[in-house]
């Protein structure tokens, strides 16, 4: 606009005219205003603290909205928080990791058959009484492949699960069968030393079939489309907005539930948001990453932490072509690695641990924990022999220069500082050139699957707990196995360790696997991820745990506030009350 | 005028059509797809998946499906939400970021003109300076950074008075949205400002207005009758593209407020590679905003007589 035009001695506008302009727009924004103070006053703001002792509520906010609330299609973690609340299995594990009794008061598992004595007062929350049939429609239903479940692997050792899943089989062809409404009877494909904890996971939960079809595909949509059979129910469901559960009186063991309701009354990835909400008295609990972790730092709270459960690594590209096949390369990688600088002077998140091995120190073994049983080979840094490996790795590609590394990455703030990292390591140390190749998450899947990498920046969560859900990653049958790497002696003890039913054979087998991973060099271990968290002192009982529903409030409680300087009773007290 | 209307409703069925064909093509050429997920699925699963969800078919074939469906009305199921219709969303959604976006343009339409006239009157003195410094400031610095800090002050405010004046984010009430719109409308007051400020000053020179004030016209007629309606103009011209950009641009406030609007679910299904989001959410963006200006065009022909819609 042309303003240079006006002259800068004439007034350009009238004043008397301005005045009366700006007294209609103060008068439009005290208006404006006046009117929205007003509904404000009469709606309410609404908002809850984050915990209530009156009402036994805790208020919380989840990163996102849970996608999938079908327990047969589930794969995510937010999903599997609310299922693992408002659903049970037969089986489910206590405030102190042990598995107790869920819909199953007893049971029997031998190698290949299963027994499963339902208990009378389980019930769905319409009064309908859990059954055996409930099981085996959902278990059919999991594995039908027209229902495309990407878990549906999970349910492998059930005879003919696999055949079914891939459509060799109708599901009706599903050894799990009723014997009245009660007993459930499985047949196992092979020996499944660990099937037991397999009977916690969502998709093993049993679905209302007579429901299920009166939903007409609308099955999980809304809170009213479930039905539920654990300790909570959906009572509300907004979406994008929040969930909140609420005590589900009919569950059997209703007595044992302290908290009335746990509201997820907002919604956001934003992790400074979620503080801020934490900061306003607002929810009672949030997670600290780099993003938010100084300000919570800088607030002197306690923060507390545990281990996640998931582990990071660098995985390498073994197909053909790759000079990431050459051993003496991989081998000079792992001399340099120092998983300890990395957590302690890079990510510096709390309760990361340095990885020392692909299995995780929380995972137990034959009697205690699987590390202290079998510890880790241990890798001397050697910068020097490093680079011996460096040649001898140029002599056996016949290269006279090694080509860059494609290093494949996600876009999160930790996977960028930990690319950066060894990008730099493995320059400065070993002359070897990196190209960082960042990609936003199903890039980078997609390019994981089609093997277009030399290095990927990857992870593994479990999905049951016991050494087998790491141990065979690496194993040549696996999809997850993205780099291919194939070796006979590894593949050999995976098979020993999946169907052996004596524990000592089976974890001697996984300490194979972890002395070959580290022997060969097949991947560097790079960090087991730990949470850090804050939470409010009144909240007690939470459990926070590795393997399944996390953070899981089941046995949780709200103390009065003089209570609160008092140490809390031991998590113990909370389990199973009856 | 009826058939202005309707050439222009023409023409922007077509541009909704160009939309939805990039779109569709674009999304599908990027590396990746809505069915990767972190743990691999054999080859068996994955031929059940993309059974389920039509991406067996050849590319074109699944294209023509696609704009079949989409003229009926159906944009599909989300993949990331997987019980849930694209309709639904943006049902359910798009009125939250549309109550948001209209109470933030309204804050930024009535804060632009006021301010503008200020330094309009103002020009070149102390009140203009500092305003006009406030405004570079408004334009430049990213909607994020105020999201943050108007979050920060609310939780700091609220500290202070001991009470929950405004809540620091959720939605449901009508305290719940005046923090998160005046954030939003942020950066369109401060664009509206500068255009408001130009607008005044060229119009104050303007022939007409000599005229108006040689015949002896009073003052506040003048003001009312000529400058501020022939002033307001570029406003109302920029003012429906504003409300089609806060209602689409929002991801950022509502992603910090905690607000479930639909610009979430516009930047989240982009990164989850979720087609039928995107394809819905986009379509929908696309049309809304070609609608905002054949409206505002129309608006324009009755707030200046000069603009004949023929």
């Amino acid at each position: 606009m042309a303003e240079g035009v006006v002259g800068g001695a004439r007034a350009p506008l009238d004043r008397g005219a301005l005045l009366q302009l700006l007294g209609l727009g103060l008068a439009g924004v005290v208006g404006l205003g006046a009117l929205l103070a007003v509904l404000a006053l009469w709606t309410g703001s609404g908002a809850a603290d984050g915990v209530d002792v009156a009402t036994g509520t805790v208020t919380l906010a989840l990163s996102e909205e849970p996608p999938q609330l079908d327990a047969t299609r589930t794969t995510d973690q937010v999903s599997g928080r609310i299922l693992g609340h408002v659903m049970e299995g037969l089986l489910r594990y206590d405030a102190r990791n042990q598995l107790v009794p869920g819909v199953a008061e007893s049971w029997e598992i031998g190698e290949t058959a299963a027994t499963f004595r339902l208990r009378a007062d389980a019930v769905w929350s319409n009064g309908e009484p859990v059954t055996a049939h409930d099981f085996v429609f959902a278990w059919r239903k999991a594995l039908d492949p027209a229902n495309a479940s990407q878990y549906a692997f999970i349910l492998y050792p059930l005879k003919n699960g696999e055949a079914i899943n891939r459509g060799q089989l109708s599901p009706s062809a599903l050894a799990a069968r009723a014997e009245g409404d009660r007993t459930l009877v499985v047949e196992l494909e092979r020996p499944v030393p660990y099937f037991a904890k397999l009977l916690a996971f969502p998709t093993y939960f049993p679905i209302n079939e007579a429901f299920y079809r009166s939903r007409e595909g609308r099955y999980a949509a809304d809170a009213e489309d479930l039905l539920y059979n654990g300790p909570f129910t959906i009572a509300r469901w907004v979406h994008g907005a929040s969930v909140r559960l609420e005590k589900n009186l009919r569950y059997w063991n209703a007595g044992a539930i302290r908290l009335n309701a746990i509201d997820y009354a907002y919604i956001t990835s934003d992790a400074n948001a979620a503080l801020n909400f934490y900061k306003d008295g607002k929810i009672a609990m949030t997670g600290l990453n780099s993003e938010n972790l100084g300000d919570a730092l800088q607030k002197r709270w306690k923060i507390n932490r545990f281990a996640d459960g998931s582990v990071f690594f660098i995985e390498f590209n073994y197909r053909p072509g790759r000079v990431t096949r050459s051993y003496h390369l991989r081998r000079a990688m792992q001399l340099v690695n120092d998983p300890a600088e990395l957590v302690y002077r890079v990510i510096k998140v709390p309760g990361n641990l340095p990885g020392e091995s692909l299995f995780p120190v929380w995972l137990k073994g034959v009697n205690g924990y699987f590390r202290q049983e079998y510890p880790a080979p241990v890798t001397r840094l050697n910068e020097a022999e490093a680079r011996r490996h460096i040649e001898l790795a140029r002599e056996e590609l016949g290269l006279a220069e090694l080509p860059p590394l494609v290093m494949l990455t996600g876009d999160s703030d930790t996977a960028n500082k930990q690319s950066e990292y060894y990008q730099n390591v493995f320059k400065r140390k070993l002359g070897l050139e990196i190209k960082i190749d960042r990609q936003i998450f199903k890039q980078r899947l997609d390019k994981m699957t089609a093997g277009e990498f030399d290095l990927v920046m990857a992870g593994w969560g479990p999905d049951y707990d016991d050494p087998m859900t790491f141990g065979d990653l690496f194993a040549s049958w696996n999809e997850n196995n993205r780099g291919r790497y194939k070796n006979a002696e590894l593949d050999a003890a995976v098979d020993v360790a999946r169907s052996s039913m004596d524990q000592k054979i089976r974890m001697d087998a996984m300490a194979v696997v972890q002395r070959i991973l580290h022997e060969d060099a097949v991947v560097l271990v790079n960090y087991e991820r730990g949470s850090a968290y804050v939470s409010h002192p009144q909240l007690q009982g939470v459990v926070r745990r590795a393997v399944g529903t996390d953070p899981d409030f089941t046995h949780a409680w709200i103390e009065a506030p003089g209570q609160s300087g008092i140490p809390p009773p031991a998590r113990a007290d909370a389990a199973g009350a009856e | 005028m009826g058939r202005y209307i309707l050439r222009r409703l023409v023409q922007g069925v077509i541009t909704v059509w160009f939309i939805a064909t990039a779109t569709f093509f674009a999304m599908h050429n990027v590396p990746g797809d809505p069915l990767q997920s972190d743990k691999a699925v054999s080859p068996e699963i994955r031929a059940n998946l993309e059974a389920r969800y039509g991406l067996d078919k050849p590319l074109m074939e699944q294209y023509f499906i696609y704009l079949a469906n989409m003229a009926r009305g159906d944009f599909g199921i989300s993949f990331t939400q997987q019980n849930r219709e694209v309709n639904d969303i943006i049902a359910e959604h798009f009125r939250i970021s549309a109550a948001l976006g209209i109470l933030a343009v309204a804050f930024a339409a009535l804060g632009g003109i006021l301010w503008g006239a200020l330094t309009a009157l103002y020009r070149n003195r102390l009140p203009d300076i500092v305003i006009m410094l406030l405004v570079i400031l408004g334009i430049s610095v990213p909607g994020f950074v105020f999201a943050g800090l108007g979050q920060l002050g609310v939780v700091n405010l609220n500290a202070a008075l001991g009470f929950t004046l405004f809540p620091v984010g959720g939605w449901g009430t009508v305290s719940h949205m005046i923090v998160p719109a005046l954030v939003l409308g942020l950066g369109t007051m401060a664009f509206l400002t500068r255009l408001m400020r130009s607008s005044m000053l060229e119009i104050a020179n303007a022939d007409f207005l000599r005229t108006a004030r040689a015949k002896g016209l009073p003052a506040n007629r003048i003001f009312r009758k000529h400058q501020l309606r022939n002033a307001i103009l570029p406003v109302v011209t920029v003012l429906g593209p504003s409300i089609a950009a806060i209602t689409t641009g929002g991801f950022v406030v509502e992603l910090v407020f905690a607000i479930p609007g639909l610009g979430r679910y516009f930047v989240q299904a982009v990164q989850q590679s979720d087609y039928t989001v995107i394809m819905g959410t986009t379509v929908f963006y696309g049309a809304f905003l070609v609608f905002m200006v054949i409206v505002v065009d129309i608006i324009y022909g009755f707030v200046d007589p000069r603009v004949r819609l023929e």
